[in-house]
């Protein structure tokens, strides 16, 4: 019937056209669950590698993750600088190397403890080790630490900006 | 278990597990409306879609709020409004929506006071729309209680204080509803909880027992014309759309309830951009103080009438006009003593007691808003006799009434 | 049956708006007496007759004028010799930096202000003879020559070391002219300046420690502690806030408040900082609201046109 027809195209077309306010509301609504701005904004950590002594594990903060910051010494990286794998790990800035990773282990989530005098990282949690470039040495975790998105700004590191080198490190399978 | 047959198509797999089509007939295409009615009668599918918009953004608000003292205040002016995105807006439909809901509300309830619309079998409509009304009021007091500015406090400071009854000195009573000897965090916490659960559960039950109450009377018409439902649907059934006295709810009633709301909703939002300072007053802009009183303190303006009743009186008569003024509504059906169900305009004295009761409502809202000075106050008074003069007079003018 | 619709609406609206004006503009209006500004006009104070020359007022300012024995002035190469916490304490207040008081103050205004500041702050309330109490700041009493050209070249100098009026910002006209008394929480602003990021907590609280002190001294001075601007956009209104600025006892009489001074130019500026931080989202509220308005004509007239098809049979 005619009247029905043209009764059902209105009433699919305002329905289309509240459809469209519905989507509207959800865009709006999908927004405001966003990551606030003052989130976002504490995304990024800045730190001065200037002030960092050789061999001593200081600890920073992250995204609400622990970060090490190992100053590697003269004498390990000599042992190491033959080890392709092993330097591609380190971050150099200015004349020294450091080791930036995420402080947490690979396998289920502690936090390794470092010892100055054996120069490792040992896991407590179910004994993996970690030399001092985060490379695993004993299982059971399954990767080296992690490294975080860094980029190099002068004497300082922008920890959650990505820079050259960390997508080099991506790219060559050294961190995810 | 009972007999089921393969189903023939989605739609059948429902139907036969849940009865749609039943379902659907009864509650929608066969749930038949007069057609003698006015665009007042979609009032109560507007006051539906403003609930709904105090659901959803406040569901929004919920997500970033914090019902804390210290950083309650700061969560909705700089959290809300400042960082989330589309936060102000949330507020704002939040805030216009708390008070025009009551302008909805009180034309609703007015339209059913002229209709007749609470008598002879729609007793328990009137009735839990009365309950509707005093737990919608229950939830804009707590709300306005969250953000804690200074009027949340004093306000929450002055109403929590009438509880002490007067003379009755029952500051025991007062400290157990506060949780605390003044409006503090208990005092914040647990209103919160009524805000966010509790009361909107009762209303959601609520509007389920007002929506249950109005199927078997049947919603009014203009006329108050009793009206044979099952003769009419019939004649519409058989194709006598035109002819017939009722109409379906879907699509019939729905769709003029849609261009009712479509207009509101026009209105609605102009004041959600561009004109909400009246839903938002600018004391409440002031983060709570306990040590320093507002020049002025008044309620938000759908409760003024009702505070104007407390105010010109001696504590004790005041609260006693207050509680009066709080139940006297819903004895209406009661105290109406007269059978005729038509429009006011057609009851002879009942006409006048009706806009006299509105004008009445209006002076008492306007009083209660201003300081309770000279010229103001001797009005406010006369106005608050005028009401308690009103329902006094209800019975005898009702029982006077020439049967339509 | 007659349509009786249109009627009802109309008593339904007239019912409606009574309500509305005598609960809002009437009320308010009852409440709050209204004053009229003046536009920034200064009429109580007198006319300037002098053109200054920013060379010699320079000289002014450097010496018999007296200023940098009390005021920084950056822009000329002179900071701050104490921190501000400091200077308060020991002057009861802090002298604020000049190098844009020539772009935030009004003209006649800073002269009037050199010559008698009490005056042209508009507190000689406070220092009255009984009180015993002398404004911080000493007037000028003339230098040997002609005061009032000495005046005006001291303001002609301050006027060249400053910020153009197209530099200077609704942030910048804040912090000058308001910035010294009231903090905004909500733009990170404390009296001795915006709080910096800490990576130490001792640091954090060692600053914050610094503003509590400063306001200490604020607090001795002023009589009580000069409220938080964050939300008074909101909570005052533009109206209030502008005829505030121009003169606090309008509406406030008796208040400690001065008389700040600036042009009815940095006036708006202020106040738009004000909006910026209590009213954040307003232009996005205009712009959202202008496209959910035209959205939901759109809706109300479909809803019209699916109504008039249904109801075609059922009349």
């Amino acid at each position: 019937m005619k009247n029905s027809s043209r009764r059902g195209f209105m009433g699919k077309a305002f329905g289309a056209v509240a459809g469209i306010g519905a989507i509207g509301s959800l865009v709006a609504m999908k927004k405001s669950w966003d990551p606030l701005p003052s989130v976002k904004a504490a995304g990024f950590t800045t730190l001065d590698m200037s002030i960092y002594e050789e061999n001593e594990l200081v600890t920073e903060k992250w995204r609400g993750k622990p970060i090490f910051v190992l100053k590697l010494t003269s004498d390990m990286l000599s042992k190491i600088k033959d080890k392709k794998n092993d330097m591609d790990r380190l971050i150099k800035v200015g004349d020294s190397y450091f080791m930036v990773t995420l402080g947490l282990c690979t396998h289920l989530g502690c936090i390794p403890g470092y010892n100055p005098a054996d120069q490792t990282f040992l896991c407590a949690c179910h004994g993996g080790m970690y030399d001092v470039t985060g490379d695993v040495t004993k299982a059971p975790p399954p990767r080296g630490l992690d490294i975080p998105p860094f980029k190099i700004d002068g004497n300082k590191l922008v920890l959650g900006e990505t820079g050259p080198e960390f997508i080099a490190m991506k790219e060559n399978g050294i961190t995810l | 278990m009972a007999h089921f047959e393969k189903a023939t198509s989605i739609h059948d797999w429902f139907n036969q597990r849940l009865a749609v089509d039943a379902v659907n007939r009864v509650m929608m295409t066969e749930y038949w409306i007069p057609k003698n009615i006015n665009f007042l009668w979609a009032m109560g599918m507007v006051l539906v879609i403003t609930f709904a918009l105090l659901l959803v953004s406040g569901i929004f608000l919920l997500m970033y709020y914090q019902p804390n003292v210290d950083t309650a205040f700061y969560s909705v002016n700089y959290t809300i409004m400042r960082e989330v995105d589309f936060g102000w807006l949330w507020r704002h439909i939040h805030g216009v929506a708390a008070s025009v809901v009551f302008l909805i509300i009180y034309i609703h309830m007015f339209t059913g006071i002229y209709y007749g619309s609470y008598k002879k079998g729609r007793e328990m409509i009137w009735i839990s729309g009365m309950l509707l009304f005093v737990a919608f009021s229950a939830e804009a007091f707590s709300g306005y209680m969250l953000p804690w500015g200074q009027m949340s406090y004093w306000a929450g400071m002055v109403i929590t204080n009438l509880f002490a009854g007067g003379s009755l000195h029952a500051d025991g009573l007062v400290e157990w509803i506060r949780g605390d000897y003044v409006p503090a965090q208990a005092f914040l916490n647990r209103f919160f909880m009524l805000h966010v659960l509790l009361i909107p559960i009762a209303i959601m039950g609520l509007i389920g027992l007002h929506f249950a109450s109005l199927r078997i009377p049947h919603v009014n018409n203009q006329d108050g014309e009793e009206i044979d439902f099952d003769a009419e649907s019939k004649k519409y059934l058989n194709g006598d759309k035109a002819g017939s006295k009722v109409m379906r709810f879907a699509n019939d009633f729905m769709s003029k309830d849609m261009m009712v709301v479509g207009i509101y909703l026009i209105f609605f939002f102009y004041l959600v951009f561009y004109h909400y300072d009246f839903a938002m007053d600018a004391v409440n802009f002031d983060p709570a103080d306990g040590l320093k009183t507002p020049a002025h303190i008044y309620p938000e303006w759908y409760f003024l009438w009702s505070y104007e009743i407390l105010r010109p009186f001696s504590t004790n008569i005041g609260l006693i006009a207050f509680a009066f003024a709080q139940v006297i509504f819903v004895l209406l059906p009661f105290l109406d003593r007269s059978p005729n169900t038509v429009a006011a305009n057609r009851r002879g004295l009942f006409g006048i007691w009706f806009w006299a009761m509105l004008v009445d409502m209006i002076v008492l809202t306007s009083m209660g808003k201003l300081p309770p000075e000279g010229i103001f106050s001797s009005i406010g008074l006369i106005a608050a006799l005028t009401f308690i003069g009103l329902w006094i007079v209800l019975p005898f003018i009702t029982k006077m009434e020439k049967k339509v | 049956m007659k349509n009786k619709e249109p009627l009802i609406l109309a008593v339904v609206v007239f019912f409606t708006l009574l309500t509305y004006y005598l609960v809002e503009p009437f009320a308010h209006s009852q409440m709050h007496k209204h004053v009229e500004g003046e536009g920034f006009a200064y009429k109580d104070l007198p006319e300037v007759t002098k053109t200054g020359d920013a060379t010699r007022g320079q000289d002014l300012v450097m010496g018999a004028g007296a200023c940098v024995g009390c005021h920084s002035i950056e822009a000329a190469g002179m900071p701050a010799s104490m921190e501000p916490q400091m200077a308060a304490a020991s002057y009861g207040v802090n002298p604020p930096d000049l190098s844009n008081a020539g772009a935030v103050y009004d003209e006649k205004f800073l002269t009037a202000l050199i010559k008698n500041p009490a005056h042209a702050l508009n507190v000689e309330h406070k220092y009255t003879p009984e009180s015993g109490k002398m404004h911080p700041m000493v007037a000028f009493y003339g230098a040997g020559g002609d005061i009032d050209q000495e005046v005006a070249d001291m303001v002609a100098y301050l006027k060249s070391i400053a910020v153009s009026q197209e530099e200077l910002t609704p942030k910048m006209a804040y912090e000058l002219a308001c910035g010294r008394c009231h903090a905004m929480g909500y733009e990170n602003w404390t009296q001795i300046g915006e709080k910096p990021k800490f990576k130490h907590e001792k640091d954090s609280l060692a600053f914050d420690i610094k503003v509590l002190e400063y306001q200490d001294s604020l607090k001795a001075y002023m009589g009580k502690l000069p409220p938080d601007l964050s939300m008074y956009i909101r909570s005052r209104g533009e109206h209030f806030l502008e005829t505030f600025i121009e003169d606090p006892q309008s509406h406030l009489e008796g208040t400690a408040m001065p008389r700040v001074g600036v042009t009815a130019e940095v006036a708006e500026k202020v106040i738009e900082h004000l909006a910026d931080s209590g009213d954040t989202k307003r232009h996005e509220r205009e712009a959202i609201g202008k496209n959910v308005m035209i959205y939901i004509i759109i809706f109300a007239i479909f809803a019209i046109l699916w109504k008039k098809q249904v109801w075609r049979d059922l009349h």
